[in-house]
């Protein structure tokens, strides 16, 4: 078989094991912690209310000592639940590559909370900051959470599904400069700039993003 | 120099000590040959503007190498790289610590347009906050076309009248 089959059934066989695992320490809850659906790397989900539990248990007990990336997903408006939180952890211990995908989601669709682990990953501090910053996820216990890409003040959650990619109109972070230059902030459609690549037949135009290709408005005109 | 036109050269025979010109001419001259640049560095233009200020391409063949990180200590702020929202209106005060007279080169697509970050979080270009004099084109511009946005902002200043800047508010706002 080739190797990515390979590799696949070793994955599958490693999330099993780790589930299994995992059932084992967690009775209580055992029917909440399922397989997630994985092409690559075991994948499990977890309750939002025991995460920060099972994911110290994962890192003392089953050597996944490392939380390699921390990020979100918006399924979109209307999806319940809609936004769910996935922790990366490796283990530096266990055979090379031992990658674990663990996710949660958030009870609430419209202001969606998740317990912080920067208590037990420090690195957490910052991913959780940024994926407050982008999703409006608020994680709580986080020690500083504030805004870390844009500036605070600013309305909206640009990760999310309905905030579009030309940005929406808005003031400028201060007021006394915005004032002097009467300038705001602008939506900037891509419009079919110079720096688009033009698919070339290449890119399924259907998975393109469809926002990027409307030119049919820009700052001069507006969108009707 | 050898001309034909023995007339238009200055004949310390003829007139002494004494050379007569426009003030204009004398201020502007004085001013376009010893530019002291603000480094606005924000992204990998910032290393292009670096390169122009080493000895390879050496920006101080043309009296602009006395780059200050200081707004106090300089006159032309060059704005290398993304201007992001959240940036700019801290950009738009340290300009405003300038001391006039002064002069704003945008350097890059970026800093001109906003380049290829069309989105909610890059303010499509720095004339929106600042009045700038050259824009300088490429992505990043290599350093010879920085010296020739030098050179070219220097013709400009030679067709400034000097009072000018001192006391107009130049900004657009």
């Amino acid at each position: 078989m080739s190797a990515a089959n390979t590799t696949a059934t070793t994955s599958a066989a490693a999330g099993s094991a780790i589930i299994a695992a995992l059932h084992e320490s967690f009775s209580q809850i055992a029917d909440k912690i399922t397989p997630r659906a994985s092409a690559d790397h075991p994948a499990v989900n977890v309750p939002a209310a025991d995460a920060v539990a099972v994911l110290t248990h994962l890192r003392d007990v089953r050597g996944y000592d490392m939380l390699a990336d921390l990020t979100a997903i918006d399924w979109a408006e209307g999806a319940s639940p809609r936004f769910t939180v996935v922790w990366h952890l490796l283990s530096t211990e266990r055979a090379p590559g031992a990658y674990l995908r663990v996710a949660a989601d958030c009870a609430s669709d419209t202001e969606p909370e998740m317990p912080s682990v920067a208590a037990i990953w420090p690195v957490a501090n910052w991913h959780e900051r940024e994926t407050f910053d982008m999703f409006g996820i608020v994680f709580t216990g986080h020690p500083d959470l504030r805004r870390i890409l844009m500036w605070d003040g600013y309305p909206h959650y640009p990760l999310r599904k309905e905030f579009p990619l030309a940005g929406i109109e808005g003031e400028l972070p201060d007021p006394e400069v915005a004032g002097e230059t009467k300038t705001k902030v602008i939506p900037a459609p891509m419009a079919g700039g110079p720096f688009v690549a033009s698919s070339g037949g290449e890119l399924n135009l259907s998975e393109a993003e469809p926002r990027a290709k409307d030119e049919s408005w820009n700052e001069r005109t507006q969108k009707n | 120099m050898v001309t034909a036109n023995k007339e238009a050269i200055y004949n310390s025979a003829i007139e002494g000590d004494i050379v007569v010109t426009r003030l204009d001419a004398v201020i502007n001259w004085i001013r376009a040959n010893s530019i002291w640049p603000m480094p606005m560095g924000l992204a990998c233009c910032g290393i292009e503007l670096m390169a122009a200020g080493g000895a390879r391409f050496d920006i101080s063949r043309f009296g602009a190498e006395v780059m200050r990180f200081s707004p106090r200590q300089s006159d032309c702020m060059i704005v290398a790289g993304t201007v992001t929202y959240k940036m700019a209106p801290h950009i738009r005060r340290i300009y405003d610590q300038m001391a006039s007279p002064k002069w704003v080169i945008a350097m890059g697509a970026c800093a001109s347009t906003g380049g290829m970050y069309r989105s909610y979080a890059t303010m499509q270009g720095v004339d929106r906050i600042l009045p700038v004099d050259v824009y300088i084109s490429g992505c990043p511009p290599r350093p010879e076309a920085v010296l020739d946005a030098l050179v070219k902002m220097q013709d400009k200043i030679g067709r400034e009248r000097s009072g000018g800047r001192l006391f107009k508010e130049e900004n657009k706002g």
